[in-house]
């Protein structure tokens, strides 16, 4: 370790270095996402505006969610309730958009938890490899096989519903295959040759996973976490709307256009149209800036657009 | 070939063996243990019953991996009537028995069940095919025309759009508007065959457009990176029509890796057979599966986890062997 710090002599100033460049990058990067990728600008945009609703709902929503007008059932949209109401008078609009934050809610956090068990057994199984590797990766191989919806229904119907329960369910199933990818990058670190010359020097097992490993592997991590919190979103509309999601006094889409919206079908058809619109616009945005993410941030697609991509105006 | 494919059969022994380890431990994970879920099925003429004889009656009280090998049907189990030992376990097709609905084997019910599934799986992929093939191919020999935007924005839209919405929309409007739904009394192909095929053409519809959506981006990424390979362009400086270029040298390559895509949405679609057998009243293995999570009975749902991973483990393997057989490139790799 010593020996390290000597050849570098400035040791505290790459720190401060990499914030810098840190924040040039990320103004570089959202350059290029206007310039180059203007539907990922658009899902992005429409993202924003997600994140601003799910923040303020409290304040944009006309009524409180759970307010019951019992005279006022199955409305159609009016100046009153702009989109109608429910079967138990609530305001369709405050559903809606609490059901945004809960939507939103559910997708980064249990994303989130995706990039941790995808970094903890994908980073240290890469990282180590040998035996426990191979092992690690037939069970890997084995919880792949099984159908998500399928898996997700049953440890969901033993863990019973609610908001906890969903966030680690879905974060920890999801973050099984994405250990994969990040097994495969840590890997890639592996072969280079600043890794062999760490290791070469004597870096300690520490040193080369947090300076050498974790630096290199944020791009696949970063587009990860963008590729998978739109599936998660859809996850969660499924079982919810299977009923085995959040509880119903919980507003979700998924939920509303199965209770709701499937019961009184034939009455209130807006009750089922709605949400499964708020789903598809939410889930196509933040796919199309997922893609723009990897994109623009996978060097090998980069490369493949070089090839042929040519033709690309 | 022949390596190969010894190979690839071997590596998915260790994949079955923990699967069956993941769904056997999958029923211990649940809360309140067998016993209680059979006890509170039971009459209260029964409740007085004697847990110990149960757990032995069962097997309770046997080491972890004796209950396993008997599962797996390479330890004999005890008969507890007669107490004469016989393999009866998963290598014996032999599934267990349902907690719910008297207690029926649940292998042969998910064979009896399997029809339907089948049925809707196959029409999607059909569907699926017949959607992506032409329009991906179409939209890699005309990249960046309006017909390439308008086919990949669609397809992208498909993917965004939730299968159960889809449904219920279905449901909703044409019922509104032209006072027409979709048939919901279920007919089997033998009774009447056209009026079976009327009820699974909306659901595999919906499938199908869904699995179409990823086909035709992938047909449409191979086919634009076949049509830049050195041999199309000796094709086209042949003078061979585009028609010959397009069909007989570049569709015949960039088909390879689809094959690879349609076994690997095997799992997309279990899942969507789940939803849509619901929605639509279809009395098949994703109904099966709702209603005995409903119930709890969690022998039949273990059965049915089971049964697709293994189902999903195979068509992989198919798969790869028939990617294999295709592209001599694989196999000597």
């Amino acid at each position: 370790m010593g020996d390290v710090s000597r050849l570098t002599p400035a040791g505290a100033e790459p720190v401060a270095g990499a914030a810098a460049t840190g924040q040039a990058g990320l103004r570089k990067f959202f350059g290029r996402l206007v310039r180059e990728q203007p539907l990922g600008t658009a899902g992005g945009i429409v993202i924003l505006l997600l994140v601003l609703v799910s923040i303020f709902a409290d304040s944009l929503a006309p009524y409180r969610y759970q307010e019951i007008h019992l005279r006022d059932r199955l409305q159609g949209p009016s100046a009153q309730y702009l989109l109608g109401t429910d079967h138990a008078g609530r305001d369709f609009l405050s559903r809606l958009i609490h059901g945004a934050r809960m939507s939103l809610t559910v997708g980064l956090a249990a994303t989130a938890l995706n990039v941790v068990v995808a970094v903890l057994i994908g980073g240290t199984t890469g990282f180590i490899g040998g035996r426990l590797d191979l092992v690690t990766q037939r069970f890997v191989d084995a919880w792949m096989a099984f159908p998500g919806l399928l898996l997700l229904l049953t440890i969901m119907s033993i863990a019973g519903r609610g908001m906890l329960q969903i966030i680690i369910v879905l974060g920890v199933s999801g973050g099984i295959p994405a250990s994969r990818v990040v097994r495969g990058a840590v890997l890639g670190v592996k072969e280079n040759v600043y890794f062999q010359a760490a290791q070469a020097i004597g870096s300690s097992r520490r040193r080369s996973l947090l300076r050498h490993v974790l630096p290199n592997i944020a791009a696949p991590i970063i587009i990860i976490f963008s590729i998978n919190v739109g599936g998660v979103i859809m996850s969660e509309a499924a079982l919810s709307f299977l009923g085995f999601g959040l509880p119903p006094d919980i507003p979700s889409w998924g939920g509303m256009l199965s209770r709701e919206g499937r019961q009184y079908m034939e009455i209130a058809p807006h009750l089922a149209l709605w949400p499964g619109v708020c789903l598809t616009v939410v889930v196509y945005s933040l796919n199309m800036f997922g893609d723009a993410v990897r994109d623009l941030l996978d060097p090998r697609l980069r490369g493949r657009l070089g090839r042929y991509g040519a033709a690309r105006k | 070939m022949r390596a190969y494919i010894i190979r690839r059969v071997l590596l998915i022994i260790p994949t079955l063996f923990i699967l069956t380890v993941l769904v056997f431990l999958s029923v211990r994970f649940i809360p309140g243990d067998v016993i209680d879920i059979m006890a509170s099925r039971l009459d209260h003429a029964m409740a007085a019953f004697d847990r110990e004889a149960v757990e032995r009656a069962l097997g309770l009280d046997q080491p972890v991996y004796v209950q396993y090998g008997r599962w797996i049907g390479v330890l004999p189990t005890p008969d507890w009537v007669t107490g004469e030992s016989r393999f009866r376990g998963l290598l014996q097709g032999n599934l267990g028995h349902s907690l719910v609905g008297g207690g029926y084997a649940i292998g042969e019910r998910i064979l009896d069940r399997l029809p339907v599934t089948f049925e809707l799986g196959v029409l999607a992929i059909l569907i699926g095919l017949v959607i992506a093939l032409p329009v991906g191919i179409y939209s890699a020999v005309r990249q960046y025309t309006a017909a390439d935007y308008v086919g990949r924005s669609v397809a992208i839209m498909g993917l965004a759009t939730p299968n159960f919405w889809l449904g219920t929309m279905v449901m909703i409007y044409p019922a509104i508007w032209w006072a027409w739904a979709p048939p919901m009394e279920f007919v089997s192909f033998s009774e009447d065959p056209l009026g079976n095929l009327g009820m699974f053409l909306i659901p595999s519809l919906i499938l199908g457009t869904y699995l179409a959506a990823s086909t035709m981006r992938m047909t449409r990424t191979m086919m634009l990176e076949v049509l830049r390979q050195d041999y199309i362009r000796t094709a086209w400086s042949k003078g061979l029509l585009e028609r010959s270029v397009i069909l007989r040298h570049a569709v015949k390559n960039a088909i390879i890796p689809v094959v690879t895509l349609v076994g690997m949405q095997m799992p997309i679609l279990v899942g969507g057979s789940v939803i849509i057998e619901n929605i639509f009243n279809l009395p098949g293995l994703g109904r099966l599966m709702l209603d005995t999570l409903t119930d709890r009975d969690y022998p039949v749902v273990s059965g049915l986890n089971l049964f697709f991973a293994t189902v999903v483990v195979l068509v992989n393997l198919l798969t790869d062997l028939l990617y294999a057989a295709l592209d001599p490139r694989i196999r000597y790799e």
